[in-house]
């Protein structure tokens, strides 16, 4: 009878844990992803999340001909190299960062206005029966006229 | 309790902390030593793969400082009277409403800031701080913030720093605190108000070529992204309310064309920018324009009145 009352107590603490892990992620974005964006404004989204190894997301946005932008892709240090690549609307890859050293950031800007599809992938430290490492990875924007 | 009772508990009980374990976000300064004493149960492989199969979808619109430079950078010039006016904001008392015009004052105040209107500037946060106050939304517009904002009234930098920090601090708190909802609520509001503002800003006499209908035409490029937005938390009565009112701007949205080819990439490495290049046509007649000029405004209204 006293575990059936302690269930709820657990997982009220569970998903308070989890709402804290969330608040660690904004701050770690505030911290560690917003000062890659430079020169560049903010867009002022958010958008960050826990990932765990081999895990991917995915992001959809209008990027306007007016503007020159910078995303920027942030990864926990204890997470293993965070992949990210730009796709157009026909899959077609524009950039992967994977060719440029896992770079944190990438600076563009667009003839036309385009809707562009991120996709984010934690790798892997090919650790076999360990622990999978999770970790905040956040995604920012930047932007500024184009001159 | 029974035995049978008493093991489902305690396979509930582990089940509970290893999700814990799996998705809990610990600080990056934490020995990789820690993480690495926690062993799971065997099937860790098919944890694995579920993991590998897995996918965070996020749907990003426009934030309102970016729309609100977007309407700036194709020229347009600033009217006041085609803002909210700060005076309703005590009008605004359910957690719909209050949502919605939390996204219309941060557009309202990022196009103020943006014209430079000190006094509308500071008008405006006020007010959205209002709204964010009686969302219950901590420390997301706080007093120093305004006064930030009253000591660098001249410093369009910082300006749009405190602008895009308060943003971000109501929607990442949203979104931490369990109300995707009430976040996306707030990206609606102030995704409307921006293409409200620029529907009215166009002079039709000055329709062809006019460089505002071009970006009123890319946010067509935005609508399924907001669909999609809303789409996550359907079932909600206020979004679901909000569907039907985009569905029917997405039906006028439709009727414009807009096709793109293939997209190819230039580098300069003198700015170290990538160009994308791509051709795009599009085709808006004034009719479908001032169609969807309508229909914007009836939802803007339903939601300021």
């Amino acid at each position: 009878m006293r575990l059936i009352k302690t269930i709820p107590v657990i997982a009220i603490l569970v998903f308070a844990l989890n709402a804290s892990a969330d608040a660690q992620c904004k701050a770690f974005a505030k911290k560690e992803c917003l000062p890659e964006l430079e020169n560049y404004t903010h867009d002022g989204n958010y958008h960050a999340a826990v990932l765990v190894e081999g895990e991917e997301a995915e992001l959809y946005k209008t990027f306007y001909s007016d503007m020159e932008y910078r995303v920027a892709i942030v990864g926990e240090s204890k997470l293993p190299a965070v992949e990210f690549k730009i796709m157009d609307i026909n899959k077609n890859v524009l950039y992967s960062n994977k060719d440029h050293e896992y770079a944190s950031s990438w600076d563009f800007k667009l003839q036309s206005s385009q809707q562009l599809k991120i996709v984010v992938k934690v790798s892997s430290f090919n650790r076999p029966g360990d622990t999978p490492a999770s970790g905040c990875v956040a995604i920012m924007f930047g932007f500024k006229l184009k001159k | 309790m029974d035995k049978k009772n008493r093991i489902s508990s305690v396979v509930f009980l582990v089940f509970i902390l290893a999700i814990s374990l799996i998705t809990g976000c610990k600080s990056g300064t934490k020995p990789a030593k820690e993480d690495e004493e926690v062993k799971l149960p065997e099937n860790i492989t098919e944890i694995k793969q579920d993991i590998d199969q897995a996918k965070t979808i996020f749907n990003a619109l426009p934030s309102p400082l970016e729309s609100a430079m977007l309407i700036k950078s194709a020229g347009a010039q600033f009217n006041e009277n085609l803002l909210n006016s700060v005076s309703k904001q005590n009008t605004y008392v359910t957690s719909k409403a209050m949502a919605l015009n939390l996204g219309v004052y941060t557009c309202d105040l990022s196009f103020a800031s943006l014209y430079e209107q000190t006094q509308l500037l500071i008008d405006y946060m006020n007010a959205a701080k209002k709204m964010a106050d009686g969302l219950g939304i901590l420390k997301a517009i706080e007093q120093e913030d305004i006064d930030k904002l009253e000591e660098n009234i001249n410093n369009s930098e910082v300006i749009m720093d405190v602008v895009s920090q308060t943003f971000m601090n109501s929607s990442s708190y949203l979104e931490d605190n369990g109300q995707p909802a009430t976040a996306a609520t707030v990206l609606v509001g102030g995704w409307i108000e921006g293409l409200y503002i620029s529907t009215q800003l166009v002079d039709m006499k000055e329709f062809n070529g006019n460089k505002l209908v071009g970006r009123i035409i890319d946010q067509k490029l935005s609508i399924d992204i907001l669909i999609d937005l809303l789409n996550d938390s359907k079932g909600v009565p206020s979004v679901d309310e909000l569907i039907v009112q985009v569905t029917k701007l997405k039906t006028v949205f439709d009727k414009i064309k807009l096709t793109t080819g293939n997209v190819k990439t230039e580098y300069d490495q003198a700015s170290n920018t990538t160009l994308l290049k791509s051709e795009v046509t599009t085709d808006m007649t004034p009719e479908i324009f001032l169609e969807l000029s309508k229909t914007v405004a009836e939802i803007r209204n339903s939601f300021v009145n």
